[in-house]
């Protein structure tokens, strides 16, 4: 009786065990951070991209409108599939894109913009990545929705897509 | 003479304790950076990687270092961002606990099993 106890003991922990290893078997082998919840805007200071001064972050984000700040460089690839989707959020008026501009050589950015469009109401440079880093991205592309109250509500991290613009259409509706 | 003898003393004194107060941080800044995962070449401690997100995470230790931060704060800035897994060495919360909590009930219950098996040979 002892023994067929032990053994069922033994059988449920095999199993408790196969499920773990078979459901982390699912599970992608990368962590991707996750926003939980809203999240404060960083306080920064920037230099922007098209008249080269600093400008706080309070200049940059106004309370009365949703934001999309997006991290684009023009030596990444997926930024580039990514473009023609943030023009057509561009004509949204009741958004305003903002552009970090990560890590990129000047003349490379600028010419990346002039031959795609430039989407972005303000284009802030991130020269060394510690901006990006204020804001939680680790890479680029990654995209945040900001809402009213100057919270960050939704990351995207890789490039966005056609379901995740209905997504931001959605929120801003 | 001696005065200025006494002066070159007082400032070698002085920059020796700079120095030594320097290998401090570069330590204490070395032992955080160890203890951050890189999220982009992950297995590898940030001190360890040379990718973008290490080098940025490397110079945001630094500025939060100088700004006063302790290294429990830096821990908390960057938890804050990223997840409780950027940081190699988790401590205990909700999230945690069962990771914790685990090994002590295995060892206790292992160790219940094994006293029982050898009163019952005794």
């Amino acid at each position: 009786m002892k023994n067929k106890l032990n053994l069922i003991i033994l059988f449920i922990f095999l199993i408790f065990c196969l499920v773990i290893f078979y459901k982390g078997l699912d599970n992608p082998n990368t962590y991707t951070p996750k926003i939980n919840g809203e999240k404060n805007l960083p306080v920064f200071k920037a230099k922007d991209f098209t008249s080269n001064n600093y400008i706080e972050s309070d200049n940059v984000f106004a309370k009365e409108s949703y934001y999309i700040l997006n991290i684009w460089a023009s030596w990444c690839v997926p930024c580039r599939k990514e473009h023609p989707l943030l023009m057509e959020l561009s004509k949204n008026q009741s958004i305003k894109l903002i552009g970090l501009n990560y890590r990129d050589n000047l003349n490379n950015a600028k010419k990346f913009i002039n031959e795609l469009g430039n989407p972005y109401d303000k284009i802030l440079i991130d020269k060394d990545g510690t901006l990006a880093v204020e804001f939680g991205a680790y890479g680029v592309p990654e995209t945040f929705l900001i809402d009213k109250n100057k919270k960050i509500i939704k990351k995207f991290v890789g490039p966005i897509n056609k379901k995740i613009v209905k997504e931001i259409k959605l929120f801003i509706k | 003479m001696k005065t200025l003898k006494a002066f070159l003393i007082i400032f070698l004194l002085i920059g020796f304790s700079q120095l030594k107060s320097d290998e401090k941080k570069d330590e204490l800044k070395n032992k955080i950076l160890k203890n951050i995962r890189c999220l982009i070449c992950q297995g590898q401690s940030v001190y360890d990687s040379e990718s973008d997100f290490a080098s940025s995470i490397k110079l945001i230790v630094d500025k939060k270092f100088n700004d006063g931060m302790s290294e429990d704060q830096v821990y908390r800035f960057l938890k804050e961002k990223y997840g409780d897994w950027v940081i190699y060495d988790p401590k205990l919360n909700k999230n945690t606990y069962i990771l914790w909590l685990l090994p002590l009930l295995l060892f206790l219950v292992g160790g219940a099993i094994i006293r029982k098996n050898l009163i019952f040979k005794k």
